[in-house]
Parts: C-alpha cells; sequence; structure tokens
C-alpha cells in the first residue's frame, strides 16, 4: 500500500465516530470490497503513531459484544489532516489518472 | 515528548498487549458467531492479525530510545549473570575494589601533599623567596622553614622589588604553650609579617586579620588571629571570642578577628590555630631574641610575582641584588672566611603555588612509588578478571555461538559482554571508594603519629574523581575487552560443531591466557621483590643499634623562675630539680643534658684538634656526670665526666670513638687538647680530652656515628629551658605522672614536656613502616592474585587436554609422567614470568634505592628469596591440578569420548 494511505483510510473510517482497532480493519476490508488485504495487526502500529502525532485520540470502552475494547476518536488536527490528506490523494489520482489514460483532443 | 514516553514505556506495552488481546477476543467471537468451533476461531483470529509480538515490538521501539533501553537490557541481563555466579562476581568486584580503592588512596595522598593548589587567591602567582640548596649557612635553625634571618628579610625589604613582586611576607612557625603550667598544651603559632594575610588575599570569617600596622617594633598590645578550626573548637564558633584574650607562653594576645574557613596557613600537611605578628617574639617570656640576633634562621618569606614576571624573572632580579643584602646581614661571630662565605650566598625564587612543605621532601617520593605499586596491584588484577573472563567466554562459547548463528550482531554480543566488565568496574570503584577512604584514614594515623600533627585535605575534589574513573575505565578495557573480542571471533559453524567440549578453542586464544599469565607472574614478583626489601629496610631500622639506651624519657622543663641570670645559682636549681626526680620512686637515674641525642636537638661547631692545622665539623652535647652510665654507654679509655668537672675546674670533654678516629687518627687522644672555632679576636678555650667513648647515634638513627663531643653540663651552662634524661627503674607506667607530680611540688607553674625518646624515634620511622606495610600488602595481594591465575590456567589446560592424557594412560604411560607432562608447562610459564619479573624488579628496586636502608636495591638474598617464594607458590598453583590430572581414570575419560 502506498506510503501514508493507511493512515489516511484509518482516519477516514474515522469520520463516522469513534472505533476500535477491530472495527477499524473490517471497516477498511469491507470498504474497499476485500480488495485491501491488511494483517490487521499492521494496523496498531499505525494507529500508535496517529496517536503520537495527536491526530486521534484513545480511550478504553466496551464493544458491541460486551468485550474491552480500546477507542480511537478523529481530534479536530486529525479532521484537518484528513481533509487535506483527501484532497491531496484526489489530486495524485486525477494526476496519474491523466498519465494512464491521456484524452487526444 | 520522548522521555515521558520512555518513562511510560512499559505502561504503554502492557496496553498495547490488552489492546492486541481485545482483538483477538473479538475477531474469535465473530468467528464463533460464523459458526467455528472455539479453537478454530482462535487460531483464524490469529492468523488474520498476523505476529502479535513484532507488533508489540513494533509499538515498544516507537516509545523508546533505543541505545539506552539496549544497555539497560544488558546491563540487567549482565546483573543476573553475576548473580547466578557468586563466586566468580566476588572475587572480580573484591580484586577490582582493593586495586582502585588503593591507587584512589595513594593518589588522593599524593593530590594532598603534592599536586592540590593553596587555597587562596591566584595560588599561581606565589612564590618563595630562598637559598638553594648547597648554600653556605652556618647559625641557628628554628622553625620548620628556617630559610632566612630577620636582618636578611629587612635587607631584601629596602631592596624595593616592586618591579617584580607585587607584595611580599615573611611567616613563620613555632609552637608555643597555652597552659599556664604543668603538661604543656601547645598551639601551632603562624607568626606572620602584617602584609601577610593581604598578599595571600585572605579574608577574616569575621572581625578583622593581622595588618601591617600590627608587625611594628615592641608590639603594643599584640592582636591574635584564630584560624577557623580554631575558634570552632577552642570558642565553640562564638563571636564573643573577639575582644577575648588568648594566653601563649604565659603573655596575653587580644583575639581581634578569625580567618575565612579553609585557610590553613602556607604550610601544606599543617594547619594552624593562632597567628600572630613576628614582633611578638620581644614579648615572650622564652624570647629567643630571633629579630634582633642576625645568626638566627626562622623565616621563610613568599613573594607575589607582578604580572609578566616569572620565577625565572624573579630568580634573576634576586640574584643581581644577594650581593647587597647578604653583606648588610653578615652574623655576629663569623670568622672572615666564615663571612666570605656567607657573603657568596645568592637568594633564588621558586614556584610556591601548591604551598610549601617538609612532607613533601619527606613523602613524595614514596607516595610515588606506592602509587606505581597500586598501579601494579591493579594491573594484575586486571589480568586476573581477563582470565576468568576469558574462561567464561570458553563456556558461554556455545550460547555465544546460537545468538551469532540466529542473527545477533557481533557489535551486540561483544557490547553485551563488555557491560558484564563495565558492570564489574562500576561496582568494584564504588566499593574501591569506600576502601580508599578507610585507607586514607589508616595512612593519616600513620603520618600523623610521625609528624607530631598532620592537616590534609582528602575531601574528593575534581582532580580524585577524574582520577578513579580513568583508573577504572582503563581497568575495564583491560580486562574486559580482549575476552569480549576473542569470544565473538569464532565462527558460530566451528564452535557449533565442536559441541560442548569447546575444543574449538583457537591457539591465539589459549596462547592470550598464558600470556596474561606470566605477565602476573612477572608484575607479582616485581611486587614481592619490593615487599621484602622495604620489610627488610623496616627490620634494619628497627634493630640499629643506636649505642645507648633508648628507653629514656626527655622531660623539658621551662619557667621564668628556671632562668636565674646567676650561673651558680642556676646549677643549683637544676640540680635541685634533678636530685628530686631521681629519689622520686620508680625512677632509676636522671640526668641533666642541655641536648639529648635523637631528640632533633643538635649542636655543631668547627674544631680544631692540637697538632692538626686544618678544622672539621663536630657534633656537641652538653651532659650531666652520670650521664654515660644513666644511658649505658661505656667509656672506652680515660674517664667519664665527673662531679668535680666544675665552673672553676680545666675545661675537659668526653669524645665518642669516630671523633678520635678522624681528628687523631695516629695519636693518642686523652690527654690532648681541642678547641672550637671562633672569630677572630675572641679568646679560645682550649679543652682537654679526657675521655673516649662508645660510638652512639646522636642525630638520626638512619645516619652513620658522627665525631661527638661531650662537654660537662657545669661548664657549658645555657639558661633557657633545663632538660632532664629520666631513667625508670623497670616500667614506663606511672613514671609520668610521678615526674609531674616532683615538678609540681617545686613550681605547679613550671610547663612541662615530656616523651620517651625511643618511642620517638620509632615514630619517626614513619616512612620505613609505611613503605613496608604497603608493599607487604601489595605484595601479598599480588602473590595471591599470581596464585589464582596459574591455578586457574593450569586447571582449564588439564580439562582441555584430558582426553589426550587419558591416551596417553591407557597407552601405559604412568602417573609420574603425566605429572610431569603437565608440571613442566607451569614451570615454563612462572619461569618466563620470573626472568621477566626479575629484570624488573632490578629495575624498579634502583629507581626507589633511596627509600632503602642497610641493603642495596641487588641484594641477592632478597630477590632470590623473592624468587623462590613465587615459584612456590607457582608450584603449589600447578600441582594440584596435575595432580588431578594424574589421577583421572583413562577408561572414563574415553568412554565420554
Amino acid at each position: 500500500m502506498l506510503q501514508g494511505a493507511l493512515d489516511m483510510l484509518i482516519l477516514r473510517s474515522l469520520v463516522i465516530g469513534p472505533a476500535h482497532g477491530h472495527t477499524i480493519a473490517h471497516a477498511i476490508e469491507h470498504g474497499s470490497d476485500r480488495v485491501l488485504q491488511v494483517e490487521h495487526g499492521s494496523l496498531y502500529p499505525a494507529l500508535h503513531r496517529l496517536e503520537d502525532r495527536a491526530l486521534v485520540a484513545s480511550f478504553w470502552g466496551t464493544s458491541e459484544n460486551n468485550r474491552k475494547a480500546k477507542y480511537y476518536r478523529l481530534t479536530p488536527a486529525g479532521r484537518k489532516m484528513l481533509a487535506a490528506e483527501t484532497s491531496r490523494w484526489e489530486q495524485l489520482v486525477r494526476a496519474i489518472g491523466r498519465v494512464m489514460k491521456p484524452t487526444t483532443d | 515528548m520522548a522521555w515521558t514516553k520512555f518513562f511510560r514505556r512499559s505502561e504503554r506495552d502492557d496496553d498495547t498487549a490488552r489492546e492486541i488481546a481485545s482483538y483477538i477476543a473479538i475477531e474469535t467471537d465473530d468467528n464463533i458467531a460464523r459458526g467455528m468451533s472455539p479453537q478454530a476461531a482462535h487460531d483464524a483470529a490469529v492468523r488474520k492479525f498476523g505476529n502479535p509480538t513484532k507488533v508489540r515490538e513494533e509499538i515498544y521501539w516507537m516509545n523508546t530510545v533505543r541505545p539506552v533501553d539496549t544497555i539497560w537490557q544488558d546491563l540487567k541481563y549482565a546483573a543476573r549473570l553475576l548473580k547466578r555466579d557468586k563466586g566468580f562476581a566476588a572475587a572480580a568486584i573484591l580484586s577490582l575494589a582493593l586495586g582502585i580503592g588503593a591507587n584512589t588512596a595513594i593518589f588522593q595522598l599524593l593530590d594532598a601533599v603534592r599536586l592540590r593548589t593553596l587555597p587562596v587567591t591566584d595560588p599561581q602567582e606565589l612564590a618563595v623567596i630562598h637559598f638553594p640548596r648547597g648554600s653556605k649557612l652556618s647559625g641557628r635553625f628554628s622553625s620548620r622553614m628556617p630559610f632566612m634571618t630577620s636582618a636578611q628579610v629587612d635587607e631584601l625589604r629596602k631592596q624595593r622589588l616592586d618591579d617584580v613582586f607585587s607584595g611580599m611576607f615573611a611567616w613563620s612557625s613555632l609552637q608555643l604553650n597555652t597552659a599556664t603550667g604543668g603538661e604543656v598544651r601547645n598551639a601551632d603559632t603562624l607568626w606572620v609579617s602584617g602584609e601577610t594575610f593581604d598578599v595571600l588575599g585572605v579574608r577574616p570569617a569575621i572581625g578583622r586579620l593581622i595588618a601591617p600596622g600590627d608587625d611594628r617594633p615592641g608590639c603594643g598590645s599584640p592582636p591574635a588571629v584564630l584560624s577557623y578550626a580554631y575558634w570552632q573548637r577552642a570558642f565553640g564558633g562564638s563571636p564573643s571570642a573577639l575582644g577575648q584574650t588568648v594566653r601563649l607562653d604565659g603573655t596575653q594576645f587580644d583575639i581581634v578577628g578569625v580567618a575565612a574557613p579553609g585557610f590553613f596557613g602556607v604550610d601544606v600537611g599543617r594547619q594552624f590555630d593562632v597567628a600572630i605578628p613576628l614582633c611578638a617574639d620581644a614579648l615572650l617570656p622564652s624570647s629567643r631574641g630571633r629579630i634582633e640576633s642576625r645568626g638566627n634562621f626562622w623565616l621563610a618569606v613568599v613573594g607575589r610575582l607582578q604580572p609578566g614576571q616569572t620565577v625565572a624573572s624573579a630568580t634573576d632580579r634576586l640574584i643581581a641584588v644577594s650581593p647587597a643584602i647578604m653583606a648588610a646581614s653578615v652574623p655576629d661571630g663569623y670568622t672572615s672566611e666564615g663571612q666570605q662565605h656567607y657573603k657568596d650566598n645568592k637568594l633564588n625564587a621558586r614556584a610556591a603555588s601548591s604551598g610549601l612543605s617538609d612532607l613533601r621532601e619527606q613523602f613524595a617520593q614514596p607516595l610515588f612509588v606506592l602509587l606505581a605499586g597500586t598501579g601494579l596491584v591493579l594491573l594484575i588484577a586486571c589480568a586476573n578478571l581477563a582470565n576468568l573472563l576469558l574462561a567464561r567466554a570458553t563456556a558461554r562459547q556455545r550460547e555465544i555461538a546460537i545468538r551469532l548463528a540466529i542473527g545477533a550482531s557481533r557489535r551486540r554480543i561483544v557490547g553485551q559482554l563488555l557491560i558484564e566488565s563495565v558492570l564489574l568496574a562500576l561496582v568494584g570503584t564504588v566499593l574501591g571508594m569506600v576502601v580508599a577512604r578507610a585507607l586514607t584514614g589508616v595512612l593519616m594515623a600513620q603520618l600523623a603519629a610521625g609528624m607530631g600533627s598532620l592537616f590534609l585535605d582528602l575531601s574528593w575534589n575534581m582532580t580524585v574523581f577524574a582520577f578513579t574513573a580513568a583508573v577504572a575505565g582503563a581497568a575495564c578495557l583491560l580486562f574486559g575487552l580482549a575476552p569480549a573480542m576473542q569470544a565473538t571471533a569464532v565462527a558460530p559453524v566451528a564452535a557449533l560443531r565442536a559441541g560442548g567440549r569447546g575444543i574449538s578453542e583457537a591457539r591465539g586464544r589459549f596462547g592470550l591466557r598464558k600470556a596474561l599469565v606470566v605477565a602476573q607472574v612477572a608484575l607479582s614478583l616485581v611486587l614481592l621483590i619490593g615487599a621484602l626489601l622495604f620489610g627488610q629496610t623496616l627490620y634494619n631500622v628497627l634493630t640499629i643499634d643506636a649505642g645507648f639506651d633508648q628507653q629514656v624519657i626527655q622531660v623539658e622543663l621551662s619557667h621564668p623562675s628556671l632562668q636565674p641570670e646567676d650561673p651558680v645559682q642556676l646549677q643549683i636549681v637544676r640540680e635541685d630539680l634533678r636530685q628530686r626526680i631521681a629519689a622520686a620512686p620508680g625512677i632509676a637515674d636522671a640526668v641533666l643534658v642541655n641536648n639529648a641525642p635523637l631528640t632533633g636537638n643538635w649542636r655543631n661547631e668547627y674544631v680544631f684538634a692540637e697538632g692538626k692545622p686544618e678544622k672539621a665539623l663536630a657534633n656537641f652535647s652538653t651532659v650531666g656526670p652520670n650521664y654515660f652510665e644513666a644511658l649505658g654507654v661505656p667509656i672506652v679509655k680515660g674517664r667519664s665526666i665527673s662531679a668535680a668537672d666544675t665552673l672553676n675546674a680545666a675545661p675537659v670533654a668526653v669524645v665518642n670513638e669516630t671523633f678520635a678516629k678522624k681528628f687523631f687518627p695516629d695519636r693518642e687522644v686523652v690527654g690532648n687538647r681541642i678547641w672550637i672555632e671562633v672569630a677572630e679576636g675572641t679568646p679560645v678555650t682550649k679543652i682537654e680530652v679526657v675521655g673516649i667513648s662508645r660510638d652512639a647515634k646522636y642525630g638520626d638513627i638512619r645516619e652513620d656515628f658522627d665525631p661527638v663531643v661531650h662537654l660537662p653540663m657545669a661548664q657549658n651552662s645555657d639558661g633557657r629551658l633545663v632538660r632532664i634524661l629520666v631513667k625508670p627503674r623497670g616500667r614506663m607506667d606511672g613514671v609520668m605522672a610521678t615526674i609531674t607530680r616532683e615538678v609540681g611540688r617545686v613550681n605547679p607553674a613550671i610547663s612541662i614536656e615530656m616523651r620517651v625518646i625511643g618511642q620517638s624515634v620509632r615514630d619517626g620511622l614513619v616512612r620505613e613502616r609505611l613503605m613496608a606495610a604497603l608493599s607487604a600488602a601489595f605484595g601479598a595481594l599480588a602473590g595471591l592474585l599470581a596464585a589464582i591465575g596459574i591455578y586457574g590456567v593450569m586447571s582449564y589446560t588439564v580439562t582441555r587436554r584430558a582426553n589426550e592424557i587419558g591416551i596417553r594412560l591407557a597407552m601405559g604411560a604412568s602417573r609420574r609422567g603425566v605429572l610431569r607432562l603437565v608440571i613442566v608447562e607451569a614451570v615454563w610459564l612462572v619461569g618466563i614470568g620470573l626472568v621477566i619479573g626479575a629484570a624488573l624488579g632490578l629495575g624498579a628496586a634502583k629507581a626507589a634505592r633511596s627509600l632503602l636502608f642497610g641493603l642495596q636495591p641487588t641484594d641477592p638474598v632478597t630477590i632470590g628469596a623473592a624468587i623462590a617464594l613465587l615459584a612456590t607458590i607457582g608450584f603449589i598453583a600447578s600441582y594440584l591440578p596435575a595432580r588431578r590430572a594424574s589421577r583421572v581414570d583413562p577408561m572414563n575419560v574415553l568412554r565420554q569420548e
């Protein structure tokens, strides 16, 4: 996966509200129609890094099936970063698209 | 912030672990809900997650500072290993603690005596003005640094050397009695010229210090300044001390101030209690007329160099002005020849930044020698440790090989092994500081016994810390690096293939261990030779035959009533005291003397013998009639001094054998006449020699016999102190109390000072005792370490060669043959070590020649004994493993193959 893309995906999956690692992993997997297959474990160092950069904040809560779980939510800084990353990503996709499929005007 | 994360890293690691567990639990629940069996559900969850340990580690590394964490881990690991191997750890730490501690203690003393600068303003600008060694000066020398006379100092001031010195002061240190009778209580008194405190830049703690106005002719009501320590001791640090008086030799001094804490004077190794102006000499009843008498050397002068001036430029100036100073200060009573010699003397300047000290001359060299000794001990300890560590590394070879094989970097493993050494060195150093503290305490007590009093600032300073750290670091590298490098130098495959038996033993490594043993033996021999030489020296000095009975108490009595002007009255007063003491119980005899041998009181004069044109120096003792009998000195010819040799009788003398040999080599002495050289115009008194006494020591027990002339007390009275030698009947106990009581009956105001001559002579041998005791300790330690080293290596050889020995035995070799096989190897190692050590030891002994007495540094018996001793140690240490080797059961060994 592209450098920084995982971070962006995590931030994106937290837009709808706080979630724990398991939910985030499945959200990314399902959201991409199982195209993006990640080892779920690799998510956690990324989450840890985001928390260190204060883009997400964490708290311990109880999951839907009554398990203890660590929840993550977006911080305002995270929201700002997501917006920036999203527009940068869109630019990148457009740019790559133009190269891959040049319009022959 | 990384550090807050760092300190919470284990908390966060737990958090990560819980989070991972939570994921697995939720995923397992989901899987079960999808219909999997619990076990399969769990396995699938773990598979989905990936490697939990790796994830946890990855997060952990984000939270920590990697090198710190590595070192901490290694430290903990090393500590665990050492804890498991307690014997090794104890041996290592103890030998390091002793080595580092001894080094630190000796260095601390050396620093205090030799290296540290004075605690005054800009000490590097100070220079002492003195006559260099070899100057021809004669007169009366009192105080510890009798460099100059008052007349010389006055003339020096008149030269106005302001271009060279921004300031200059004269000082002296003498003891004065603070008691008003009975047993003397001495205060160390610093006599200073008015500028002293100003030039040194010392400030008062309270009140004021002695100022130029205080040191004036006549002295008025003299001021006294207390040292901070004395103020605390005698006045409890109370400000009310100001305005009180202190009584010194019966004269009152007004206390005007207290010097700043930390200022002990200019004399390193001593401290002062009270400082008084130089002019006070005129006020004391015990005055010796030091200021007026031009032949009394009692002052030392220190100048502060102007900016840009050096000791060399100051010396040039001083040499230039010396003729004028000397011409104007010639003492009275010199012959014209003596005057010419006197005028040729030149003043010099010498750096005084680290103060002056009579300790330094006596102890700087011994301390350097001892530091070399402690250095050797530490080297031997390091060699031993290196050997032990090599053995450990061999035992751990398999473990290390496995770790290298599964991807540990060599650097990491070397680091880990080194950390173990660092840990040993750290613990050893901390313990070493405790050892150093204890050792300096013992050394100080020893030194103080010989010096009367001793004051050295032994607080830890940066120099000492830096030294200890450097020593510990060097030791650590010495014993740690080689084994660590060697342990990882083997290819893992080779080590693993060799299995646990360690036969992969690289030749180089074993060669290193043997080299270490050779070095140990060599260095140990150096220390053993030193120990025996210094031990023999101490024995030689202790058993010197002084030629007289030293179990005699010298009693010094002083009081104005003991100094009548009339010489007849003087004799009556003294004789009365002598008889009272002699008649007291427990006392065999009492003798009046002016100066007793080996007490530091001496007088020498140029003497002419009749019929011989050239003069020569001879020592003088003025003694009462029963002197020779009481001290057990036989008269070998003629007669002793008798009670009939009075003031009115013809002057007589008893000379010793050396005098007779030197002054009358081929003539009869008894009946001939001698006389003391006097200045032109003074009448000569010719003295008839009436007897010859057996030689006895005079000035210092270590010196050869000098020519001595004994004069009768009654014909040569000198009226300041009454000195009586008291010979006890049997035991010393209680004799001093008896004397005090008897004198108190005559007059309780008389001051009494007593000492046993033999005791003070033995106390004065502090240098010999110190060298002998410490070098014996070093030698013993070195011998022990060498034994451990040899034993270790030979045991190891034997284990290594077990198979070979087994085969040899099976093939019919005799057990004696095997024993010889092993011993021969040890003999080679020890032999090479002994040869190298003997060469080194001879060199070292020659360098320390001046500290030896009564034997040559190349003394064959001593060196032979040291070699024999170490050879025996080596033999025993190698015999035990050799015997073990010869007793192996060949079947057993071969079956293990």
